[in-house]
């Protein structure tokens, strides 16, 4: 178990380092920094200005030695310019020589400097990061037991009406994608056209203060599109388990309905909706970057949006670490999860 | 001119399918809760001393559901067959089921045949016995139709999609055209959007993109995942390894992050997604020449001029389809020359080539794990062993005996995957990546429209909805599918 955690902590971070840099060779491409610097300097820059701002940034560097720099493994640019004023990486001209460090990359703590938001890019993420949190927490809290409900229930007696009816019902969840049901949602339940004016069409008083008004929407978007999936997975983990023999068994011995689900099935039905959960949580990354757009609510999806169609590079490789590392550690949870809950695989 | 109602002059049977409705809601629900309960209906013995029962009040309420669920379908005809009779004076709905008449016809003709002949027609014969299954495939033949005469033959939209009209921006649907000519059609359906543009002709119009493009480029998402998926599980060892932490790369990668890096004007501009689409777009080709290749390299006097001619024409389409303005990659430093213009007959347009490639970068790895998946179950079985024993080669083995035998859970997910294409195509229009902003596409509609939402929704409603139909017809043709395929 110890080495295969390991191996896959090894491999984790083989990939994590090969997506950093995929995305940093393309944040990086010519016609990408030409944008940026015209977007931070002026718009009317002539190529030499251009060149030269890129030139005293450390951007005109080869690729490996800027990725190195940012990965802290490389030392910073230092730039001298005729003026004698000093551009680097690491410090500014106010810096004491003898505090200025060689190395500041992510190995350093320090996740460098967002070009949009003029802000320190660590504090940054963290801060949406924790607005995401809160969405995704109640996410989870609506989705998950009502998925496994739906699922337990039209598991149970497969083919029934119940079952009929339910499964009817995720299909139809997982056939809408969440810019159609917040579109929906909005304009039935937010908009004057239909007069309902139960819930509010931006979730953007939803950052100080949570309350069911402005934040039920969102929440219920994101979910549905999750939920159906998740609940057909139960579906068909639950049905596989009511035709097992010692269900039958317990049937012949007497034992009540709701006990037979509630005691027998139910535990062995779990196993494999966790599994789907866990590796459901990375797609949920999409649907929080689509309804954050949507409902106006500026957490984490609502950044990446932001770093990409800007092109904040260390902003952007910042975002791309952190969904990186979420989806992977998922997929570690999961792999993990599944062997101990399940003492078949366990003693094979 | 009045502003037309929704179902104008046949207004009479909105309380009659409205009644049905509630009846049928009731039912369903009463049924349920009986079902949890669980009554036994009353038995009684015959003379003979065979035993009868009874539906019990479960099968009574079911009873009540059904018919309330044909009165709701015959009504719900009734308003189309009403409309196409009396036009715009039945409403907007009947407006609009007259715009749609040949959608009708080529629905009505397309399932009397096949109802017909279902017996002879194999796994889709089987499909049409399935109700699931038949909404599926109708709700999705309703879409490819109305792509087809609306988009390509231009027979149902009303106006053009791109001119503004003074005086109809954000008009609600069913409004009078103003200062319409004598030629016109006289009102905006489905209202007009906030440039004053008729909502039901984009509708129209985007739906035939969205057809177009989801199912091509899930086919050639297949290709890539086959291709490469039949050897990493066939094999195993290094290459699987290798191809599998390739998947792995990029299905980590949030999509709309990757989206944004491969569709941004910048990105475009340097021609990687033409390369991109150089090395996805030749999987085709590939697949083709070793799937003849391995079947008749026998037999040299059919292989060889056949796979001149496949490998010529297919090596031709990729050519034109890679090539544009007769440059493969065109950018500020260096030119690649492809095609010229003569020879080249698939006409696309870069902005639509971007799409389609990140698509199908996106689609491809899950198709890969898919097909390993299956590979590496299918290569235990017995005929493969005998096949090994005969000694037919890997690639006969892997195409004429693994494939064959996957083509169930495959036919499946391609159905699903084109519903998931078609949501990937609604994210990238919704953020207004890829496609022009003027594109009647159903995302950058929905985009478009969702900034007044809560003043005038029906701009984006129309698409949203016209979305939500599609995937979930296609996700019904898929249970439909999963359930006949089962069945045998």
């Amino acid at each position: 178990m110890g080495l295969f955690i390991l191996r896959r902590l090894g491999v984790m971070l083989l990939t994590a380092l090969c997506l950093t840099f995929i995305v940093f060779w393309l944040t990086n491409l010519y016609p990408n920094l030409e944008k940026l610097a015209k977007t931070q300097g002026n718009f009317r820059m002539s190529d030499e200005a251009v060149s030269s701002y890129l030139g005293n940034r450390g951007y005109l560097e080869p690729t490996p030695m800027k990725f190195g720099q940012w990965l802290g493994v490389v030392p910073g640019y230092v730039t001298e310019k005729d003026d004698g004023t000093i551009i680097a990486r690491c410090f500014t001209s106010e810096t004491a020589v003898e505090d200025r460090p060689t190395f500041c990359g992510i190995l350093q703590g320090d996740w460098g400097f967002s070009t949009v938001f003029k802000d320190d890019v660590g504090s940054l993420v963290a801060l949406r990061l924790g607005l995401t949190g809160k969405l995704m927490f109640f996410v989870l809290l609506l989705m998950v037991p009502s998925a496994l409900l739906i699922g337990i229930l039209a598991g149970m007696r497969e083919g029934s009406k119940l079952d009929r009816t339910l499964s009817t019902a995720s299909i139809v969840t997982t056939a809408t994608p969440e810019y159609v049901s917040g579109v929906i949602f909005i304009a039935v339940f937010a908009s004057s056209a239909f007069g309902l004016k139960w819930f509010k069409g931006s979730a953007t008083s939803a950052m100080d203060g949570a309350n069911f008004e402005n934040f039920f929407l969102p929440v219920l978007t994101i979910s549905l599109y999750g939920m159906g999936y998740i609940a057909r997975m139960t579906r068909a983990s639950m049905t596989e388990v009511m035709t097992a023999q010692y269900i039958r068994t317990a049937r012949l011995k007497g034992v009540k309905f709701s006990d037979i689900v509630m005691k027998h099935a139910l535990r062995n039905a779990l196993i494999a909706p966790f599994t789907v959960i866990m590796l459901q949580i990375p797609w949920l990354l999409n649907g929080v970057v689509i309804v954050e757009t949507l409902f106006n609510y500026k957490g984490f999806g609502w950044l990446l949006v932001q770093a990409a169609s800007n092109n904040d590079i260390e902003l952007l490789l910042a975002v791309s670490v952190v969904s990186v590392v979420v989806v992977l550690v998922t997929q570690l949870i999961s792999d993990i999860g599944y062997v101990y809950l399940n003492p078949r695989i366990r003693i094979s | 001119m009045e502003p037309l109602s929704w179902t104008g002059s046949l207004g009479g049977l909105n309380l009659f399918i409205s009644l049905a409705l509630a009846v049928m809601v009731i039912a369903l629900v009463a049924q349920i809760i009986v079902g949890i309960i669980g009554t036994a209906g009353g038995r009684a013995i015959n003379a003979d001393g065979t035993l009868a029962s009874d539906q019990g009040l479960s099968g009574f309420i079911g009873l009540i559901a059904r018919y309330a669920f044909y009165a709701v379908v015959a009504i719900a005809l009734a308003y189309v067959i009403g409309g196409i009779l009396l036009g715009t004076s039945a409403g907007i709905i009947g407006g609009m089921a007259r715009q749609l008449l040949p959608v009708w016809i080529a629905l009505v003709a397309t399932f009397a045949v096949s109802i017909t002949f279902k017996r002879k027609l194999g796994l889709y014969g089987k499909l049409f016995d399935s109700t699931v299954g038949m909404i599926g495939f109708g709700l999705v033949l309703f879409w490819v139709f109305t792509g087809f005469f609306g988009g390509m033959l231009d027979l149902i939209v009303t106006h053009n999609t791109l001119s503004q009209f003074s005086g109809m921006k954000n008009e609600l649907p069913g409004m009078p055209l103003t200062g319409a000519e004598e030629g016109d059609f006289q009102w905006f359906l489905l209202g007009g959007d906030n440039l004053a543009r008729d909502v039901f002709s984009r509708l129209i119009v985007g739906s035939w993109i969205v057809v177009v493009i989801a199912p091509l480029a899930t086919l050639f998402a297949f290709m890539v995942g086959i291709t490469l998926g039949l050897p990493a599980g066939y094999y195993g060892g290094r290459l699987d390894t290798i191809l599998s932490f390739l998947a792995n790369l990029i299905l980590a990668f949030p999509v709309i992050l990757l989206f944004y890096l491969l569709v941004t004007p910048e990105i475009v501009e340097t021609g990687i997604p033409n390369y991109m689409a150089a090395v996805l777009f030749i999987f085709p080709v590939i697949f083709a020449t070793v799937l003849l290749n391995s079947r008749f390299y026998t037999q040299p006097s059919v292989r060889t001029p056949l796979l001149i001619v496949v490998i010529g024409g297919l090596f031709w389409a990729y050519l034109s389809l890679i090539t544009n303005d007769g440059n493969i990659v065109a950018n500020d430093d260096y030119k690649i020359p492809g095609l010229p213009q003569l020879l080249d007959w698939i006409p696309m347009p870069p902005e639509i080539l971007v799409v389609f490639v990140s698509v199908v970068f996106v689609n491809s790895p899950t198709v890969f794990r898919i097909v390993r998946g299956l590979a590496l179950d299918i290569k235990t079985r017995d005929y493969v062993a005998a096949a090994q024993t005969r000694g037919e080669g890997p690639w006969y083995i892997m195409l004429w005996e693994i494939l064959p035998n996957a083509r169930g859970p495959l036919i499946v997910d391609f159905c699903l995957r084109i519903g998931y294409t078609t949501i990937l195509l609604g994210t990238l229009g919704f953020f207004g990546l890829g496609l022009e902003s003027e594109s009647p596409d159903w995302g950058t509609t929905i985009n478009a429209g969702r900034r007044l939402l809560s003043i005038y929704p029906h701009a984006a409603i129309a698409p949203a909805v016209s979305l939500l139909t599609l995937v979930l017809g296609l996700n019904l043709l898929a249970d439909g599918l999963r359930e006949e395929s089962l069945r045998d």
